[in-house]
């Protein structure tokens, strides 16, 4: 009965919204363990999801939740990132007071006074074979860890003329860094050559210049795969396929916000945004966002398609809140952090009558 | 990346292209020893020729040797006993030898200073134990390639793998970094082989220092030499105390965790225990003591019972525990170093690094039947002599330890002792390295020895052992022998003696006479000035203002700096765990050089200098 209703539902809102990805969305807060509800961050290994909360790092595994904290060596209780090294399964996790690594048990904490790392306030980490590339606010800092040198990049060796750096990504043939207010800054991994790219407009935040160039000075996230370029801003996305500028705004495209914490492509494609109104995600063509609705709170699901149209799709569950920092992916699941708690979206599958 | 891995096998083939030093006049100094699956090969580690020796068991003799890198640790045979492995420490390398012909095959590099070894035969994979490193790399054999590192414990150097291969087990040396003036953390680290992760870490509280360890053939009971260093208390009344708990870490399904548990007796130390072998029907257990010459046999089933008694917890401190599960100690050579067993269990080869030689017992008897000479100098030279006292406990209160118990392999032990001659509390030390340090007196981070002869002589007698002191002509040896321990190879440094450019502007720091604003430095506040000189030290005592109220001087021996990357942690306390901290946390006030203008980048320059030093 529920799948004939649902089946009516979808074919009167247009079956397009059939193709985009539901989820049924399990919420977690400090009720069930969390240790804030202030999730900054979330990282999947396996069958495990690490969650950078306000209040320490919380490990979720077979139903439960362990916190960690400074008292077990963690650098700082605000952390803000979690990043996995997918060789060796240790975490890096980037707090306000430091960068650890976790590994098996077992917390090493590098900071500005112990190490060579640039500054205690570490955002971000990505892992590039045996370096760690990682953003922090006093610039980017590399450590190798075979050797245990760390190299430095500002103002003085890179074409950074803001060395507010809140996000990095390493990939094997480039480096690329989300300079909060200074654009993005790339690293050729076989040249060893920096390269800057900002928005032609200047820091205004009126776009003259749509598609030709970063969107954006004040960049928070960057994600590279198949050598797509995409970045998100406080003021819109930017996608760069190393010749070509896109951007997307929520006037024009299916962004619920230009105000974006995080950007995760899959694909170059296929890709995720996290804004404060809500989880977004976009195809290629349609985009669909997922979140409690702006003025209801209710479960809500939009889809638009490529001409422009938006569609509800009716469900039953929605992330903990609209505001959204991150993502990522368990298999066809996807897990995200909110202001408000942690969520699990396990896909609804084509047949399965749930909302 | 690229440029990391090219300098560093650059760096093992220069090494490796050193001539060979001449081995006839020296002393083998058997490190490690194997037996080959079917028994009737023993393959012994020679660290002090650089060599392989193939020992022939039933007739007691040398049946080959194989030139391998310099100073090799560590030998793993492959299950199908074709191929041998050797570590080579000082070349960064393990070498692979065809265990029929002993010829060499190939060389594949490590990281720095590979010590221990083991063979995941199923997957192809050696896993190496680097001391320096504090990791495990993960080579794999098909391709040759150190493809992957694991973060072990600091100064990581054996390893031993279960008999399934699934899991793969790390000791380390010197206790993680911690707090200052904590009770010592070590860890057993445990990889999971087939994921090649780091699968858990055991913890062991209190432990600084362990060595070998042994896994029982069904994989549920572990065996790990370790000491338990009591450097929190005063090292006063030895013969009231327990200056280091010589133990094993009992772990595994058998004992449901990790259990410590002593091997001294009353008035009877086991001191440094190095090596471990489990019999294979698990009857017994085999642990050797390098400083007092023994090896000790436990009874399996007594020992596991004691570890899950609901007093186990308390039993690491209690001297009368061993008689518990310790069935006997056989005498064996000087400083018997790794154990192990022929496949069936019957003997017992015991590597006596000391007397260059291998002792054979009769595990059924407890009993030494035999002994392969190793060659070497039949004389003893004084360094030779020396080296023995060194690492001798046999001058001890009870045997309790001897110089080697802290300076481990000759070199330190990363920890912080408060020394009887100043008092309780007063004058809080960390341990010193002892490489190359001939020509940098006076000695004691006071000052206060102008010589070593000084510095080893009555003064141990009086304030450490408690018992008998090195006098006449053992101490002049002595000294030689410390004045002999020699500089390892600094990994830090390009092969060509170039500097990096970080390197560089470092240099440029440490050489730097201004501030960045053009004010001149003074003379005493250049980094240069008081580390001059070959070791970078000017031998004078210095107030750098890293005194602590429990110091009786401000003033403090200005240390060398050869090799000081190796040797963390810093100051004369040991109260800055990184070169780092030296400045950004102990020099507020610029006393110890000028360093308070340096940006981060300038700061990182001048560590990344220090490190080629």
């Amino acid at each position: 009965m529920r799948h004939a209703m649902l089946a009516t539902l979808l074919a009167a809102s247009g079956l397009f919204a059939q193709d985009m990805p539901r989820y049924r969305w399990e919420n977690f807060t400090t009720a069930q363990g969390l240790p804030d509800n202030r999730v900054y961050s979330v990282c999947v290994d396996g069958d495990r999801v690490w969650a950078g909360t306000d209040n320490g790092l919380a490990l979720y595994e077979k139903g439960k939740f362990k916190v960690f904290t400074p008292a077990d060596g963690l650098a700082h209780r605000a952390a803000l990132s979690v990043t996995l090294d997918k060789r060796t399964h240790d975490l890096w996790i980037s707090t306000m007071g430091g960068l650890s690594r976790y590994s098996a048990g077992r917390f090493d904490t590098f900071t500005q006074l112990n190490s060579g790392v640039a500054n205690d306030v570490v955002y971000g980490a990505s892992v590039l074979g045996d370096f760690v590339w990682v953003a922090t606010a006093a610039g980017g800092s590399r450590l190798n860890t075979r050797t245990g040198e760390w190299s430095l990049y500002n103002e003085r060796n890179t074409p950074m003329y803001e060395i507010w750096t809140y996000n990095v990504t390493a990939a094997e043939d480039k480096v690329y860094y989300a300079v909060w207010g200074g654009g993005v800054l790339e690293y050729d991994v076989k040249t060893e050559r920096w390269k800057d790219y900002n928005d032609p407009d200047g820091e205004t935040e009126i776009v003259l210049h749509k598609d030709e160039g970063l969107i954006h000075e004040i960049t928070t996230s960057v994600s590279y795969v198949n050598k797509i370029l995409w970045v998100a801003t406080y003021f819109g996305a930017s996608r760069y396929d190393g010749r070509n500028w896109r951007n997307f705004l929520d006037k024009d495209s299916g962004l619920p916000s230009n105000f974006l914490n995080q950007v995760k492509t899959i694909d170059g494609t296929r890709t995720w945004f996290s804004t404060d109104k809500g989880l977004a995600y976009f195809d290629g063509e349609r985009w669909a966002t997922y979140r409690p609705a702006l003025d209801t709170g209710k479960p809500e699901m939009l889809v638009r398609g490529a001409d422009g149209e938006v569609t509800h799709v009716p469900v039953d569950t929605a992330p903990a809140h609209n505001y959204t920092f991150g993502i990522d992916f368990q298999g066809d699941d996807i897990w995200v952090a909110t202001a408000k708690g942690l969520s699990h979206g396990i896909q609804i599958k084509t047949g399965d009558s749930s909302k | 990346m690229r440029f990391g891995i090219v300098a560093g096998m650059v760096f093992a083939l220069l090494l490796l292209g050193q001539p060979v030093p001449d081995v006839k006049n020296r002393y083998p100094s058997p490190d490690d020893l194997a037996v080959s699956p079917d028994g009737k090969r023993l393959f012994v580690v020679c660290s002090g020729t650089d060599e392989l020796v193939a020992v022939d068991p039933l007739a007691k003799s040398v049946a080959g040797r194989v030139p391998v890198g310099r100073v090799p640790r560590g030998v793993a045979v492959s299950p199908d006993g074709t191929r041998l492995y050797v570590t080579n420490s000082w070349s960064d390398t393990v070498t692979e030898i065809d265990a029929g012909s002993l010829k060499a095959i190939r060389t594949l590099p490590a990281g720095f200073e590979p010590t221990g070894i083991a063979m995941d035969g199923r997957r192809g994979t050696l896993y190496v134990a680097n001391r320096i490193g504090g990791d495990v790399s993960l080579i794999d054999l098909e391709s040759g390639q150190d493809a992957r590192r694991l973060p072990a414990g600091r100064g990581a150097s054996y390893v031993s793998a279960s008999a399934d291969g699934s899991r793969v087990f790390v000791t380390h040396i010197y206790p993680n970094p911690g707090k200052w003036r904590a009770e010592p953390e070590s860890e057993i680290t445990e990889v999971d082989a087939e994921h090649r992760i780091v699968a858990s870490r055991m913890r062991l509280h209190n432990v600084g220092g362990v060595f070998h360890l042994a896994l029982s053939r069904d994989g549920r009971l572990g065996i790990a030499a370790q000491m338990r260093p009591k450097n929190l208390v005063p090292l006063a009344h030895v013969e009231h105390g327990w200056a280091l708990g010589n133990s094993i870490a009992v772990f595994g399904d058998d004992v449901g965790g990790v259990v410590q548990l002593p091997l001294d007796e009353i008035e009877s130390y086991f001191s440094l225990p190095f090596g471990v072998a489990i019999a294979p029907d698990k009857s017994k257990a085999y642990v050797s003591a390098s400083g007092t010459d023994e090896v000790a046999i436990l009874d399996l089933r007594r020992l596991v019972a004691a570890a899950r008694s609901p007093e186990a917890a308390g039993l690491a401190n209690d001297l009368s525990a061993s008689a518990k599960y310790v069935l006997a100690r056989i005498p064996v050579g000087r400083n018997p170093r790794s154990i192990a067993l022929s496949p069936g269990g019957g003997t017992l080869y015991v590597a006596n690094r000391l007397d260059d030689a291998i002792s054979i017992v009769d595990t059924a008897r407890g009993v030494v039947t035999g002994s392969v000479s190793l060659g070497g100098p039949a004389a003893l030279t004084a360094e030779r002599r020396g080296e023995r006292l060194f690492y001798s406990s046999k001058y001890a209160w009870g045997n309790q330890f001897g110089c080697a118990n802290c300076h481990l392999d000759s070199t330190f032990d990363g920890l912080q002792w408060d020394l009887e001659p100043d008092g309780f509390g007063i004058d809080i030390v960390d341990n010193r390295q002892l490489e190359d340090i001939g020509g940098t007196p006076p000695y004691k981070w006071n000052g206060g020895n102008p010589d070593l002869p000084t510095e080893c002589g009555p003064r141990t007698e009086r304030y450490f052992f408690r018992s008998q002191g090195f006098r006449g002509g053992d101490l002049e040896d002595l000294a030689q022998y410390v004045m002999s321990i020699p500089l390892r190879p600094n990994r830090y440094r390009l092969p060509n003696g170039d500097l990096t450019p970080a390197q560089e502007r470092g240099k440029d720091v440490f050489e730097r006479t201004r501030k960045k604003d053009g004010t001149p430095i003074p003379d005493m506040l250049q980094c240069f000035v008081c580390h001059s000189g070959p070791y970078y030290t000017n031998l004078q005592l210095t107030d750098v203002g890293t005194g602590k109220p429990t110091d009786r001087s401000p003033k403090i021996d200005v240390p060398q700096l050869t090799n000081v990357v190796y040797s963390a942690p810093y100051l004369h306390d040991g109260s800055a765990r990184t070169l780092e901290e030296i400045w950004t946390v102990f020099n507020p006030n610029d006393q110890h050089g000028v360093s308070n203008d340096l940006t981060k980048d300038e700061l990182n320059d001048l560590i990344e200098y220090l490190k080629t030093l």
